[in-house]
C-alpha cells in the first residue's frame, strides 16, 4: 500500500538566480548562480550530491538537449544526471526524480536544478514551438496566451460574468503580484502598477492585455534535497519537508470531448486532490499559509483558486475583487511576484516556486516575509487550458 | 428537341469568397499614379484571403453541388482552372479527396485558357458516362495598378453532370471555334496577363466570334435567336454580353448579368457561374445559351425540363449575399504575395510536412473524417488507436465532421501568434454530435464570435511553406452565414 512522499525528503538548501533579462549571462551562468546558493544554503560539498535531475523546457531553441548542459557546467562527473522536460511545469518534475531518489533509498543526497535562456531565442513571448508531424496537420498554432484567454471565454459564459466585470478581476490579480513583486530584489519585474495601466493596455489575445501576461525571463533555481535523519545529522533544524509531489496530465478529454466547459483547468483538479491526500489537507483555506501558482496569465490565477478549492466555483472573480489573495488576505498568493513579476524562465519556475515557500517557512523571505507560514502550495502547468500537465508539490515544516 | 438522350445538368454549387475589396478603395490607392481609375470605381469584387486558393474554392463548390446527393456515385471529376497551384501533381484529386469521392474516380485537371470552364462541361455532356462533377476554380491575379485588377474576381463554380432522372437542364449542343486571336496571354511561370486594346478585343473578336458560332449552333439546333432565355458572354471585356446579343438580337432583359457589380471577372470560372446564375432562375422550357470567348470560343446551349429542385445549396445568389466588406486594399496585395509585410520572428518557423504522415491520415486531413468508438459512440477528432472517451482499443470508425453543425466553445483573438490576417482567431469548436476539437476560425465580420456562435466548415490553407512551396491544407471554421 502505497503511503506517499509525506515528511519523507527534507531540503537541504536552495538557490535561486536573479531572474530578468540576463544579457549578462549564458545558461551555465545562470545554473551556477542557483547552484552556488542552494549549495551554501545546504552547507555540503558538490561531490556528496549522488544523482542530479535537470529540467529545461525547450531544447531546440535555447540550452540544448540531454543533461550534458547541466553536467557539463556544474561538473557533475561520474554520478548519473537526467534531463527531464514536460512543458512549462518541467521544474516540478526535475524536484519530483530528486526527491523520489532520495525517498527510495537509492541515493541520500539528489540535486534538483531547472534553468532556461530565454532572451537569447530573440522572440518577445515564448518562442513558436510545435514540430511534431499529425497535429501540425490540423491544430492551429495559438500563442500561449490565446491557449489561456479561451478560459475567459468558458468562464465568462458558464457564470455570466459580464467581460468588463471580469477584465477589472484578472487586471486586479496582475496588480497585486506587481504589488508584490515589487519587495523582491530577484524579480525580473519590480515595479508596482496603477490598475488603469493594467486594463488600458495593448490586447495580446483577447481579453489578454500585455498586464495580464507573465514575464519571460532568464533564470535557474535549485534545490538540493535529502533525508530528514541526515539533515539533522547535517545540523539542520526546523525542516522544511516534500509534504506532496502530484502531476496530471491531459489524454484528450478536455480538447477533444463535450465533456469540458472551458471555465476550469481539469488537471489541476486531479493533481490538488492527489496532493490534499497525500498531504493530509482537508481544508486547503485553512491549513495552506500560501500560494504560488501558475499564472502565466492573470485569467489562469483566478480559475486556479477555484480548482484549488480555495474559492467556490464562479466566486473568485469576486473574491480576487475583496482581496482574499493579497499579501494581507486570507491565502497570500505569489507572494513574491509569481511568474507574472519574479518571471517565468520555463524550466525553472517549479523550482522558483518551491523556493519562495522554503524562503517564507525559513524566515528568510525579508520584507515580504509573511507571518508563521507552515506550509505552501506550489502550482505549476505545463501547455494549455484544455491540453497540459499540473504538477503540484506542496512543502511545509516539518511534523505540520 | 426531346428526341436525344436526357443528357445535362443535375446539380450545381457555387462559391465566392466572402471578402468583397471596394474599388473604390483600388481606386483610391492609385489615385497618386492612375486617377483614371476613379472611372471604374464602382461596386465590389470578390478577393481570397490569404488561405483561400483555386482548390479550396473548388471543394467548397464542389461540396455545394453534392448537397442532398452522393459524392460515392461520381465517377470522374474535373477541375477547371489557369490558377491551380500545382503544375506537376493533380488538383483535382486534392480536391476529389476533401469531397470524399471514391478512390475509383477519374480525376483530372482542364487548363490552359480561361475557356478550360466551358469546355470542360461540354465535354462533360458529351461524354455521358456517368455521373460527373466539373468544377471550374479561379483566384484571379492582376498587376496593382492595371485596369485589370478593378475588373477580376475570385470563385467558383460546380456543375454535376449527368444522364437519366435527376437531369433538369438538358444539354442541347455546343459549338467550338479555335482560332488564332490572342487577346490576352499569360507564360507559364508568370504572375500576371498581358493583353491588347479592349476595343480590338470587342470589336474584332467577341463580336466577330461569339455571334457567327452561335449562329451555328442555333441552326443545327433548328432554334431561333428567340428562343433563348437567358444568355451570357464570358471572357470579353465588360458589355461584350450587350453587343453580342444586339448582333444577335436577343432581348437586353435575357442577358444574364455579368457580375461586375458583385464579383468581378472569375476566368475559367466566369462561364460556369453565369450558368449557375441562369439555373437559379430559369423554369421549364427556358433555353440557356452561354459563350466562353478565348483564343475562338466554346458555346453551349441548355434546355431546362424543369425548375432546379431545392437542395439547401448556397448556389451563386447565396454565395454574392455572404459578403464582408473590405477596404484594406493592401490586405489583397499581401494576400497575393505582392507585397511582404515585416511579420516578425514567428513568422520565420519551419512548416515541412511529412508527406509519410499526411498519406497516413489523409481523410482525416483533406475529407475532416474523425472517428466514432464502437464501445461507447463518442464521436472525436483526431482518430486514433484509443478512444478519448472510454479508452477502448481500435474501435474508431470513420465519421465525416465537414457538414455537421457546430458552434463556439471558447475562443480569443491572438494579435501574438503570426497570422497573414490577423488577429488569429482560434478555439474549442463543439460539434452539436459530440466531437471538438481547436480549430481556427476564420470570416469573422464586423459582428465578431462568441461563445455558441453556430459555424460552419470551410475546407483552407493551413501553413504555406514558402521553402519547399508546399501548402498544408485543413479544415477551419467560419461563422454560419
Amino acid at each position: 500500500m502505497a503511503t506517499g512522499i509525506k515528511d519523507k525528503v527534507a531540503i537541504l538548501g536552495m538557490g535561486c538566480s536573479r531572474f530578468g533579462e540576463r544579457w549578462d549571462c549564458g545558461t551555465e551562468d545562470l545554473l551556477t548562480e542557483a547552484f552556488q546558493e542552494a549549495l551554501k544554503d545546504a552547507g555540503i560539498e558538490k561531490k556528496q550530491i549522488e544523482a542530479a535531475w535537470y529540467g529545461s523546457a525547450l531544447d531546440r531553441v535555447n540550452v540544448g538537449n540531454s543533461a550534458i548542459p547541466l553536467s557539463t557546467a556544474l561538473r557533475l562527473e561520474g554520478i548519473p544526471v537526467s534531463r527531464v522536460e514536460n512543458m512549462c511545469a518541467t521544474g516540478t518534475e526535475a524536484l519530483r526524480g530528486a526527491v523520489y531518489a532520495v525517498a527510495s533509498g537509492a541515493v541520500d543526497i539528489a540535486l534538483a536544478i531547472g534553468a532556461e535562456k530565454l532572451k537569447d531565442t530573440g522572440y518577445g513571448g515564448l518562442p513558436v514551438i510545435g514540430k511534431g508531424t499529425f497535429n501540425d496537420l490540423w491544430m492551429p498554432y495559438g500563442s500561449a496566451p490565446a491557449g489561456f484567454a479561451q478560459l475567459a471565454a468558458g468562464y465568462r459564459a458558464k457564470y455570466k460574468v459580464s467581460a468588463e466585470n471580469l477584465k477589472k478581476a484578472i487586471g486586479r490579480v496582475s496588480w497585486k503580484s506587481h504589488q508584490n513583486g515589487a519587495k523582491n530584489p530577484k524579480a525580473h519585474l519590480q515595479k508596482a502598477v496603477e490598475m488603469e495601466t493594467i486594463l488600458n493596455a495593448q490586447i495580446i489575445a483577447s481579453p489578454l492585455g500585455v498586464f495580464d501576461c507573465c514575464g519571460v525571463s532568464d533564470g535557474a533555481a535549485c534545490a538540493i534535497v535529502t533525508t530528514p535523519e541526515i539533515a539533522r545529522a547535517l545540523g539542520k533544524r526546523d525542516l522544511v519537508t516534500v509534504k506532496a509531489l502530484q502531476l496530471s496530465a491531459s489524454a484528450g478529454r478536455e480538447q477533444s470531448t463535450n465533456q469540458w466547459d472551458g471555465s476550469y483547468v481539469q488537471n489541476t483538479r486531479n493533481a490538488a486532490r492527489a496532493a490534499y491526500k497525500e498531504a493530509g489537507i482537508s481544508d486547503p483555506l485553512k491549513q495552506l499559509s500560501m500560494l504560488e501558482v501558475h499564472d502565466c496569465f492573470s485569467i489562469t490565477e483566478l480559475v486556479t483558486m477555484e480548482d484549488l478549492g480555495v474559492s467556490a466555483d464562479g466566486e473568485a472573480w469576486r473574491d480576487v475583487m475583496n482581496g482574499k489573495f493579497d499579501a494581507d488576505g486570507a491565502l497570500p498568493c505569489q507572494i513574491d511576484g509569481g511568474l507574472k513579476c519574479f518571471g517565468h524562465p520555463v524550466g525553472a519556475s517549479g523550482l522558483r516556486m518551491v523556493y519562495e515557500h522554503y524562503l517564507q517557512l525559513t524566515g528568510r523571505a525579508g520584507p515580504r516575509q509573511l507571518k508563521n507560514p507552515v506550509m505552501g502550495l506550489s502550482h505549476n502547468l505545463g501547455g494549455v487550458p484544455y491540453n497540459g500537465v499540473c504538477a503540484i508539490s506542496i512543502v511545509g515544516l516539518e511534523g505540520a | 428537341m426531346a428526341d436525344s438522350p436526357r443528357t445535362g445538368i443535375k446539380s450545381f454549387g457555387a462559391f465566392i469568397p466572402r471578402r468583397r475589396l471596394q474599388r473604390s478603395a483600388i481606386a483610391a490607392a492609385h489615385g497618386w499614379a492612375f486617377p483614371a481609375l476613379k472611372g471604374l470605381a464602382k461596386g465590389e469584387r470578390s478577393m481570397c484571403s490569404w488561405d483561400e486558393d483555386a482548390i479550396t474554392m473548388a471543394v467548397e463548390a464542389g461540396r455545394d453541388a453534392l448537397r442532398g446527393g452522393s459524392a460515392g456515385s461520381i465517377r470522374s471529376l474535373t477541375l477547371a482552372s489557369t490558377t491551380a497551384p500545382y503544375a506537376d501533381l493533380n488538383n483535382a484529386v486534392l480536391v476529389g479527396a476533401a469531397l470524399q469521392l471514391a478512390p475509383s474516380t477519374a480525376s483530372s485537371d482542364a487548363t490552359g485558357s480561361t475557356r478550360a470552364g466551358l469546355s470542360a462541361v461540354i465535354a462533360a455532356c458529351r461524354s455521358g458516362d456517368g455521373e460527373q462533377l466539373v468544377i471550374a476554380s479561379e483566384k484571379r491575379q492582376a498587376k496593382p495598378g492595371s485596369v485589370l485588377e478593378m475588373q477580376v474576381g475570385c470563385g467558383a463554380g460546380a456543375l454535376g453532370i449527368g444522364t437519366g432522372e435527376g437531369v433538369f437542364a438538358r444539354f442541347l449542343g455546343s459549338e467550338t471555334v479555335s482560332v488564332p486571336f490572342f487577346d490576352h496571354f499569360r507564360k507559364s511561370g508568370s504572375d500576371f496577363d498581358y493583353g491588347w486594346e479592349e476595343r480590338w478585343i470587342r470589336d474584332e473578336g467577341v463580336g466577330k466570334i461569339v455571334p457567327k458560332a452561335i449562329s451555328t449552333l442555333l441552326k443545327r439546333l433548328g432554334l431561333g435567336a428567340d428562343r433563348i432565355t437567358h444568355f451570357g458572354v464570358a471572357g470579353g471585356p465588360s458589355k461584350s454580353d450587350i453587343a453580342v446579343a444586339k448582333a444577335l438580337k436577343i432581348a437586353p432583359e435575357k442577358i444574364l448579368p455579368d457580375l461586375q457589380a458583385t464579383v468581378g471577372d472569375t476566368g475559367t470560372a466566369q462561364s460556369v457561374l453565369l450558368l449557375i446564375a441562369a439555373l437559379e432562375r430559369a423554369q421549364a422550357g427556358d433555353v440557356i445559351m452561354v459563350a466562353s470567348f478565348a483564343q475562338g470560343c466554346e458555346v453551349v446551349a441548355f434546355e431546362m425540363l424543369a425548375a432546379a429542385p431545392a437542395t439547401g445549396r448556397r448556389g451563386l445568389a447565396g454565395s454574392i449575399a455572404s459578403r464582408i466588406e473590405e477596404t484594406a486594399y493592401l490586405k489583397l496585395l499581401s494576400n497575393d504575395g505582392q507585397i511582404d509585410l515585416d511579420w516578425g520572428m514567428r513568422a520565420e518557423t519551419d512548416h515541412k510536412t511529412a508527406l509519410t504522415q499526411l498519406y497516413r491520415v489523409a481523410d482525416q486531413i483533406f475529407g475532416f473524417v474523425g472517428g466514432q468508438c464502437t464501445a461507447c459512440s463518442t464521436v472525436q477528432f483526431p482518430r486514433t488507436p484509443s478512444c478519448v472517451n472510454c479508452g477502448a482499443t481500435h474501435t474508431q470508425q470513420p465519421y465525416a465532421l465537414a457538414d455537421e453543425p457546430a458552434k463556439v466553445a471558447t475562443y480569443t483573438a491572438d494579435w501574438l501568434q503570426f497570422s497573414p490576417s490577423p488577429p488569429l482567431y482560434m478555439g474549442l469548436v463543439q460539434f452539436d454530435c459530440g466531437a471538438r476539437l481547436l480549430m481556427e476560425m476564420v470570416d469573422v465580420g464586423p459582428s465578431g464570435i462568441d461563445v455558441g456562435t453556430p459555424l460552419t466548415m470551410s475546407f483552407r490553407m493551413k501553413e504555406r511553406d514558402k521553402l519547399r512551396g508546399w501548402d498544408r491544407y485543413f479544415w477551419k471554421a467560419a461563422p454560419a452565414a
